[in-house]
């Protein structure tokens, strides 16, 4: 089989990669591991999807729907229940369902977006036991979202990312009592209107540089200790509480989902544990692409969708060049990461867009009253002041294409 | 007097609100978006409540299509308690009208069958 | 029904014990206390079939440990048990030569090959060994498997060749009466047996108490451990070990037989022996000492954390016919090389077994060999596809993968819940075909597997059990 775009995963990053590759008259397959499209959005029952994208505010499973309708009413082929095995840097999947069994595809390019997965107990290094009653945030919020099934009564969540947030709510809406979001940073990776929406509106107190040094029951969770932790992260022995609960949820932290390439050429950044990529979120291996939270953890769909439909648009335009064209490429401008910058996308450009370039990234810290700057060449191509930046929101700037020299760094300071 | 934490952007301002004699002053904000929301908290706070509803062996997602007072987040999900609907049922159909008198109503946010 | 032989315990030393009886004409059954076998010791332990060096000449631990090593990779490839000859190393610095030659001497007299590697020949064989490594004893027959598959092949190997297994049947009181043991569990139901066999790890000290027979004393050890993604698998070929010390063989690093990797296991003196709970102080002080030996140590890998309980009667296994209790044979102390050794104490036992009863001729054995690990794992090799293929065709449920991280389909799944001893929890599940062992850790395919137990089992989903009782995943509100 032979089609021009492959894109592995059907979640918002693949469905708006897709539809762009589709518009472009691409012949386009999606691989989606679940039965329908949608991905994670179809457990995130909750509302505040959209805002950006639609102009308005709808549930996780209204935004995946409207874009799954246009992917059904597309020419796109849908694979559902199909699982990719592998990908080879030729660009030949290799993938498995239960209607074709084993089968290859030849793409002329593939797009990413299989999204992220969760950080468990084990890769926390939890002490104590093992009883049930501990599941990721995410795990639980399918349990409970698709399947209608409650966890427990008495919850304790570990990390106020906003996952944990939004099920401090649901399980508080869903009977269970909520006793505490316990946070080993000094703030919350989450949105401000989570904190407000999910815990204030509920009473949950959210216990900054606090964690859990051990959790005990034998076969269900009877309760977790916890501590104040010191400027190292580190608990404070004497201050070590127990609370009883049967339920722990765990929101500590997504990983991009990219172990489907770990055996590919791909060159990853230490700081996204993802894909270099360049504007186009074309990663180094030529025709390999990739959007959305496989290639940095969003807080906002709409900027996932965005994502796809930029990787998509280029896909397609990769599929259309010749390996002449292919060959020939740019003076790149490399986009470093400097202090205060966690990570910037895209990591390179290769042709600034007339129409200007967007550059997204996070911050290490929480700055007040700063600046965020761009040098490009010793020069600064970019100025703007910000009142407040957190290390949970991807940020956005804007710039002119102009001024853009081979080595550009974006960085972050306080304001004089 | 209450203190209510702005979430218009991830400064989150905690803001002063008292209701003198039916004006409201805010304090503590640093921009006037906070004051128009502090206002709104203040005098009718509203919030969409999601949910599930039981249909055969599943459940489908629902929300209310507007804001439901805050402070009856849990009488409106008590009237989704024992609620068991009939398949099919397609996103945007009206699940409760008229929720508590409210004007708004939970409506389907997922489709069963899918 | 009164059988021949009743075993207590349904770790390897019990179902290895079993699948040896299962061979001959003589009714053999098995208790568990848990809804599984192998759940204790058993499946928390390093999995390393050790050469045999080390252990004290004319011991049982020496005889039982050579003997088994040599056993292995046969008995393995019948019961379809995987199994790596991996080698291992014990990694000395400068000022080690002395002790490394005392344990290559005893080798000699145990009669396992070893041999002594200067610093170049480490590096030749592992790169990644210590810089500080200067002599290491290298034992090319050791090996790794894993331990869980062994205990769960051997009861299924029993069951259907005509052993009973009960489970949920804790042993609580035992009595004799016209020569006939009646074994009531603490559920009450009653088991009738003419001869025991006390194999109840770290409670054989409670199981010989009840019957009367020799009294014995346990300790216990916590052994901590640290498991890492399979990507680590890549840095390391052989199970590698520190100089052993009075404590045990010390805190090693091996790649497992199923693709990981695996750091520990501390070794820390207990009371309980049955409380699993990881320490932090534990898992720091495996973080202090891997490093030793090992130089690609890689703890942002590590995707669980786990302990187990070794239980040790002074220096050697115990492994006797009661003089006190008639027809009655006590296994106990079972710790390292307890793993390797079970396949030959399961002979001897055989031998102990019968002089008391007559057990005949070996009788024609049915293998109940698990499939070749589904395969779809193994498309990477060309070649199986068209297999894999086939059996899609005949059942569209293997094509259908739930563990993404293990790559593991529903037909596994379904094929391990109604497997000779039936899988009944999640964990049961995911020793057998793995789904949930992965780096997801269950976040994924949790959801799916419980769909599927309560499906198969015709249970509601608010029924199913993580392991033990007690242990429910998801509550029925209603």
């Amino acid at each position: 089989m032979y089609t021009d775009i492959a894109v592995i995963g059907g979640g918002p990053a693949g469905m708006a990669a897709a539809l762009s590759a589709v518009k472009l008259n691409k012949s386009v397959v999606i691989f989606e591991r679940d039965e329908r499209l949608g991905g994670v959005l179809n457990q995130c029952i909750h509302n505040g999807f959209g805002i950006h994208y639609f102009g308005e505010e709808l549930t996780g499973p209204e935004y995946a729907k409207r874009f799954a309708d246009t992917v059904m009413a597309s020419s796109i082929t849908v694979k559902s229940e199909t699982t990719v095995l592998s990908i080879t840097d030729d660009k030949i999947i290799t993938a498995v369902n239960a209607s074709d069994g084993v089968f290859r595809i030849q793409a002329k390019a593939v797009i990413l977006a299989m999204g992220c997965r969760e950080r468990t107990a084990g890769s926390i290094m939890l002490a104590g036991t093992r009883p049930s009653g501990i599941y990721t945030a995410g795990t639980a919020q399918k349990l409970i979202n698709t399947k209608g099934l409650a966890v427990g009564k008495r919850a304790v969540i570990l990390g106020s990312g906003d996952i944990g947030l939004i099920m401090a709510r649901r399980l508080t809406l869903e009977g269970a009592a909520v006793l505490a979001v316990l946070e080993l940073m000094p703030y919350s990776s989450g949105l401000k209107r989570n904190i407000v929406q999910c815990l204030d509106d509920f009473g949950i107190p959210l216990l900054c540089n606090r964690t859990i040094t051990k959790v005990v029951g034998k076969d269900r969770l009877e309760g977790v200790y916890y501590a104040e932790t010191d400027k190292n992260l580190k608990p404070i022995k004497e201050t070590e509480r127990f609370l009883e609960c049967d339920t722990l949820l765990l929101s500590v932290g997504l990983i991009p989902e990219l172990d489907l390439i770990a055996d590919n050429d791909i060159r990853i950044n230490p700081a996204t544990n993802s894909a270099y990529v360049d504007e186009g979120r074309m990663t180094s291996v030529d025709g390999i692409f990739a959007a959305g939270n496989v290639l940095h953890v969003h807080n906002l769909v709409d900027n996932v969708s965005e994502e796809g439909h930029i990787a998509g648009a280029s896909a397609a335009l990769y599929a259309d060049m010749t390996d002449a064209q292919r060959a020939q490429r740019a003076d790149r401008i490399n986009i470093r990461a400097g202090d205060g910058i966690k990570y910037v996308i895209p990591n390179y450009i290769n042709t600034p867009s007339k129409s200007g370039v967007d550059l997204y990234f996070k911050v290490k810290d929480v700055y007040k009253d700063c600046e965020v700057c761009v040098l490009s060449d010793g020069e600064t191509i970019y100025k703007k002041n910000r009142r407040i930046l957190t290390p949970g929101e991807t940020e956005k700037i804007r710039l002119d294409g102009k001024g853009l020299n081979k080595d550009t760094e974006v960085f972050v300071r306080e304001r004089k | 007097m209450a203190k209510i934490t702005c979430i218009v952007c991830p400064t989150g301002c905690v803001m002063n609100v008292e209701d003198i004699d039916g004006r409201i002053s805010v304090d503590g904000n640093k921009c006037p978006n906070g004051a128009e929301y502090a206002v709104v908290e203040m005098t009718a706070p509203k919030r969409v409540i999601t949910s599930l509803v039981k249909i055969g062996h599943g459940v489908v997602p629902v929300k209310t299509n507007g804001g439901i007072d805050k402070n009856k987040i849990f009488d409106a999900l008590a009237v989704l308690k024992g609620l068991v609907l009939t398949a099919p049922i397609i996103t945007g159909d009206v699940i409760v009208k008229n929720v508590l008198g409210s004007g708004v109503d939970f409506v389907a946010t997922g489709s069963f069958p899918e | 029904m009164i059988y021949d032989f009743l075993v207590i315990g349904g770790g390897v030393i019990g179902t290895a014990v079993l699948y040896e009886l299962s061979h001959y004409d003589v009714s053999c059954a098995l208790l568990e206390k848990e809804n599984d076998v192998g759940t204790a010791c058993s499946s928390r332990n390093s999995g390393i079939v050790h050469a045999g060096y080390d252990c004290k000449p004319g011991t049982f631990k020496a005889r039982f440990n050579v003997r088994g090593s040599r056993i292995f990779p046969e008995l393995c490839a019948e019961l379809g048990v995987l199994y790596k000859k991996t080698g291992s190393m014990v990694i000395g610095g400068a000022d080690s030569l002395a002790d490394i030659q005392a344990l290559h001497e005893r080798g000699k007299i145990n009669g396992v090959y070893t041999e002594i590697l200067s610093r170049n020949q480490i590096a030749e064989r592992e790169p990644n060994v210590s810089r500080d490594a200067e002599y290491a004893l290298y034992a090319p027959d050791a090996g790794v498997v894993t331990p869980y598959k062994l205990v769960i092949a051997y009861a299924d190997n029993a069951v259907i060749n005509g052993a009973d297994i009960f489970l949920n049947a804790e042993a609580d009181r035992i009595s004799r009466d016209s020569g006939v043991y009646t074994v009531t569990a603490a559920d009450g139901r009653v088991f009738f047996a003419k001869s025991l066999i006390n194999a109840a790890g770290y409670a054989a000290c409670k199981i010989n108490q009840a019957a009367n027979a020799e009294e014995i004393r346990q300790d216990y050890a916590l052994g901590e451990y640290f498991l890492l993604d399979k990507r680590e698998s890549k840095n390391i070929n052989t199970v590698l070990f520190p100089l052993p010390d009075s404590r045990g063989k010390g805190i090693l690093v091996a790649p497992t037989a199923e693709g990981n990797v695996l750091y520990g296991p501390t070794s820390t003196p207990v009371t309980v022996p049955d409380d699993y709970a990881v320490t932090a102080e534990g898992l720091k002080n495996i973080r202090d000492s891997v490093g030793r030996i090992y130089e690609k140590a890689n703890f942002a890998s590590v995707i669980k954390t786990f302990a187990g309980v070794r239980t040790v009667a002074g220096l050697d296994f115990i492994i006797e016919k009661s003089k006190k209790a008639e027809n009655y044979i006590t296994i106990a102390g079972i710790c390292s090389p307890g793993l390797t050794a079970a396949p030959a104490i399961a002979e001897y036992v055989g031998e102990l077994a019968s002089e008391i009863t007559a057990l005949g001729s070996r009788k024609k054995y049915v293998n109940y060999k698990e499939e070749e690990a589904s395969g779809i794992a193994a498309v990477r090799r060309q070649d199986s596809v068209e297999k894999i293929n086939e059996r899609i065709r005949q059942n569209p449920r293997y094509g259908h993968i739930v563990c993404r991280c293990e790559t593991v389909s529903e037909g596994e799944i379904i094929k391990a819940i109604h497997s000779p001893l039936t899988a009944t929890t999640v964990d049961a599940v995911k020793r057998r075909v793995r789904a949930g062992m992965g780096r997801c850790q269950g976040g994924f395919c949790t959801p799916k597997v419980i769909e599927i137990l309560a499906r198969e089992l015709n249970i509601e989903e608010s029924e199913i059990l993580k392991n033990r009782k007690g242990s429910k995943i998801v509550i029925d509100l209603s």
